[in-house]
């Protein structure tokens, strides 16, 4: 039987928090592991990798890399992985080509589905190629390491944290190129993180740890606007949308992006028409109205349908659950204005959104 | 210089370098099995390798000519095996010296053993590399310096050996007469002046040798 995906069943104990995790992954896109450090998300990046060994199972596609039950353990070196670790790691012994080769060397012709070049354009590396790591900056040693990870042709890419250990300007050096990658390669990829922005741009999937258990699993915008399992994440609640560029508007510099249930209207941006674009709306940027105030300066203004209220992190506040359409909307309001305008699941309101980020 | 401190000589030079090897192929993976290891064992082990540093040289040359002597089990299994025995012979003094010397290979060796960390072995590891890939591949470059340094102060410390020589290989011309030896020989026979050459010799040997070491140190930062 043929099986796509990713099933692991984890456990383990140390001396300050134990893990029981059980993971199903999907076989394509970007499958973000997200939690606050302790949480387990590295424990099951390196669980998966074979650089440590919990107690359980672990299947990738057709293929077991560990059963406990039939004593299988399938080392490191023999799982058809990539893995980018938070520092980059090269081998200071070697060149940047020497780094990359590395791995290439070692897998059969047979296997190689990313050619070098391929793997060096992906990551605009090849005027690094002949330095030594020593002399890269931080930013360009992650770049390096990704591309090594690429070259093996690896089936299913693991990235722990890769941008965590750069400054603001370095991690913007690199997401594009972590942007491409699911649309250039075919490769499924479990991203570790703890940071919400690098979630919401690059996830597909999102599983949510906390102290070593799953909190909550499923597509991105399903699982962030549940209200029961609360994500926490403070400032950063909110849903990230998928849509199409449909419309440019020379005029006030807006392009008007249609998602599953609505159009919105954003900061124009050099894009063709039907352009897939990743749109971020915070919860705290989502203002609600019983009716369509023409007199304000919000332009975003869809009618929504309130399907549920939640506690929010602070007892003054109120998580609300919105569809506009087919689409899910959180909003962020205070518990005494949900009551001032007697909110209630299956109400129609007005959503007044005052910012959405795009994402790509 | 006369023959003889020539001979002497040649007979350290040719002692060290042959302890030197031996010592790379035995210390090696112990260096590296005290570095990696979690084993309850390896403070023991340790602290067994560490002995030759405190311990007088006689006490060790004392103690392996019992075991390698015709009364000893080695002395036994030597002459079972065919090899004779080993003491008052070259084998004989490469051995006292490859125990002797042991600490000074394997604790420069671990000690960049360890500071390489987990990190650049799991790369590899993820890099399709094996154990052994791993090792040679990683572990080995970028451990140079330990190795260097464990190579360059095994091979000195053996130059200057002196009470395990004697013990083990007493004073036969051309056969276990090394440079310390021989020194003693010209002193004992008030012969100064040939004692004077050779000891200027080993000075001026052991002074390149922590030059080359300080050399390849700085160089390496």
């Amino acid at each position: 039987m043929m099986h796509a995906g990713i099933e692991a069943e984890l456990h383990a104990d140390f001396a300050d928090f134990s893990l029981r995790v059980s993971l199903s992954l999907p076989g394509r896109g970007v499958s973000a592991l997200f939690g606050p450090s302790g949480s387990g998300k590295t424990s099951c990046l390196r669980a998966l990798a074979g650089l440590m060994r919990p107690r359980g199972f672990v299947r990738f596609a057709d293929e077991i890399w560990q059963d406990d039950a039939k004593k299988v353990f399938v080392p490191t070196h023999r799982r058809a992985i990539g893995v980018v670790f938070q520092e980059a790691s090269l081998f200071a012994h070697l060149s940047v080509r020497g780094n990359v080769e590395y791995g290439l060397r070692r897998v059969p012709p047979a296997q190689r589905r990313i050619a070098l070049e391929q793997a060096i354009e992906l990551l605009g590396i090849a005027p690094l190629l002949e330095r030594r790591p020593q002399t890269l900056s931080g930013g360009e040693r992650q770049r390096v390491a990704i591309a090594r990870a690429l070259a093996v042709s690896p089936r299913l890419l693991l990235m722990d944290e890769p941008l965590s250990a750069l400054d603001v300007g370095r991690k913007e050096e690199i997401i594009p190129y972590l942007e491409r990658l699911p649309h250039e390669l075919d490769i499924p990829i479990v991203y570790v993180s703890h940071a919400p922005d690098e979630v919401a741009r690059l996830a597909d999937h999102l599983v949510v740890l906390r102290e070593g258990k799953v909190l909550a699993s499923g597509p991105l915008s399903e699982v962030l606007v549940r209200l029961d399992t609360p994500i926490r994440l403070g400032e950063e609640a909110g849903v990230v949308l998928q849509g199409k560029l449909a419309e440019h508007d020379e005029t006030w510099a807006l392009m008007c992006v249609s998602f599953p249930g609505g159009r919105l209207w954003v900061r124009r941006e050099n894009l063709p028409l039907g352009a897939p674009l990743r749109l971020r709306v915070l919860a705290r940027d989502v203002s609600l109205a019983r009716s369509p105030h023409q007199d304000a300066s919000v332009l975003n203004v869809l009618p929504a349908r309130v399907e549920a209220i939640g506690e929010d992190e602070h007892p003054a506040d109120a998580l609300v659950r919105l569809t506009v359409g087919e689409s899910a909307l959180l909003a962020r309001i205070t518990r005494r204005s949900a009551a001032r305008l007697d909110l209630h699941p299956g109400q129609t309101v007005w959503a007044q959104i005052k910012a959405v980020a795009v994402l790509r | 210089m006369s023959s003889s401190a020539w001979a002497a000589l040649a007979l350290s030079l040719r002692l060290a370098a042959v302890t030197t090897l031996v010592l790379f192929l035995i210390g090696t993976p112990l260096a590296w099995w005290l570095a990696r290891t979690r084993s309850r064992f390896k403070e023991a082990i340790a602290a067994v390798v560490a002995l030759p540093l405190v311990l007088p040289p006689t006490v060790i040359g004392f103690y392996l000519l019992l075991l390698m002597g015709p009364h000893g089990p080695v002395g036994w299994l030597t002459q079972q095996l065919g090899w004779g025995l080993l003491p008052f012979s070259f084998s004989g003094l490469v051995v006292g010296s490859v125990i002797f010397s042991l600490p000074f290979l394997v604790q420069p060796l671990q000690n960049a053993f360890e500071a390489l960390g987990d990190r650049p072995l799991e790369v590899a590891a993820t890099l399709r590399a094996g154990p052994w890939d791993r090792f040679f591949t990683v572990a080995v470059p970028l451990a140079r310096p330990g190795f260097l340094t464990a190579g360059v102060l095994s091979f000195a410390h053996t130059m200057g050996e002196f009470g395990v020589v004697l013990m083990i290989g007493g004073n036969i011309p051309g056969r276990t007469t090394v440079a310390s030896v021989q020194l003693y020989e010209f002193v004992e026979a008030m012969e100064y002046g040939e004692a004077h050459w050779l000891a200027f010799v080993l000075v001026l040997f052991s002074f390149a040798v922590l030059l080359l070491l300080n050399f390849f140190g700085k160089r390496k930062r």
